[in-house]
């Protein structure tokens, strides 16, 4: 096995990955139209910060691991915002018959 | 460099680069149904990642949770909404796209050049390796009992709340008569609310 604390892989690696997939998730989020093309930027944005909590946990919290029963904590959230988010969307879609996210400025001014 | 960390690269670049290419593939194609397929690739990706960074528990805990029930709900829902529409088109949507490109790469930037500057307090303690899914069981259990059970509630109010957002509200006899109703007859002249654009 090898030690990850001097592995060949530094930590900043991961958080640059992270950070990548963050950015892409902020940008789906900003310019999709279809709303479960934003629900899936949202997911996008949630496992970048999970690959975070995961890598300090790993290079600096290596005894306690604080950081995975934060990641657990945070998929059980996103796994009760993903359920949520689509019952609205399908009630939204039953009443304007379209997911397209410019449709829905009823609140908009 | 040793075999294993020669491994470690390999496995770390490879799953990296699928992460990051399904993430584009996921917000730039067209057809909602791909986008779908490979946000599932992603999270088997980032389940390996989990892996290399010996997390067995959690990359478990992902695969069951990300691919085996996020994805598949939204799958159900694009079933459930997929109508081919041609989008209205809006004036100003690539300026838009430019300018949200712009500010995304100026998040970008800030976030990398944070995690390239900080001086971070490495190396750590030592990993405890495949002990970590007993150390999970103890934290859940002993110093985070409460976000434990609070958690547990908020998965029950998710799920009431769902049931009760997507709930029809059909009945399945006519009140009057007795009759079975034509459930199909309901959706087509229920009134759609609000199809209108308003006249501003």
């Amino acid at each position: 096995m090898f030690d990850l604390s001097s592995g060949s892989i530094p930590l900043q690696a991961y958080l640059i990955l992270a950070s990548l997939l963050f950015c892409i998730g902020v940008w789906g989020l900003i310019n999709s139209r279809n709303a479960v093309r934003v629900l899936m930027s949202i997911e996008l944005m949630l496992n970048a910060v999970n690959i975070n909590l995961m890598a300090f946990s790993a290079y600096l919290d290596g005894d306690l691991i604080r950081g995975q029963v934060f990641a657990v904590f945070v998929i059980t959230v996103a796994a009760a915002e993903a359920a949520v988010g689509l019952a609205i969307l399908l009630s939204l879609y039953r009443n304007r018959v379209t997911v397209d996210m410019e449709s829905f400025n009823l609140l908009r001014w | 460099m040793n075999i294993s960390a020669t491994t470690e690269l390999i496995c770390f670049l490879a799953l990296g680069s699928i992460v990051i290419v399904g993430a584009l593939g996921i917000v730039l194609l067209e057809n909602i149904v791909y986008s779908a397929f490979l946000l599932g690739g992603v999270f088997l990706a980032v389940a390996g990642l989990y892996l290399l960074l010996n997390a067995s528990f959690v990359a478990a805990a992902q695969v069951l949770v990300y691919v085996g029930a996020v994805n598949v709900l939204i799958l159900f829902a694009i079933m459930l909404v997929n109508k081919r529409e041609t989008l209205s088109p809006i004036k100003g949507l690539k300026i838009r796209k430019i300018l949200s490109g712009g500010v995304c790469l100026g998040l970008l930037a800030l976030l990398i050049r944070v995690d390239i500057t900080t001086p971070w307090s490495l190396p750590g303690p030592l990993t405890i390796g495949e002990q970590a899914t007993e150390r999970i069981g103890e934290h859940l259990f002993t110093d985070y009992l409460l976000p434990f059970e609070l958690a547990s509630v908020l998965l029950l109010m998710a799920m009431i709340g769902a049931i009760v957002l997507a709930r029809r509200d059909v009945l399945s006899s006519d009140i009057g008569t007795g009759d079975k109703v034509d459930q199909g007859l309901i959706e087509k002249s229920s009134s759609k609310l609000l199809i209108e654009k308003p006249s501003s």
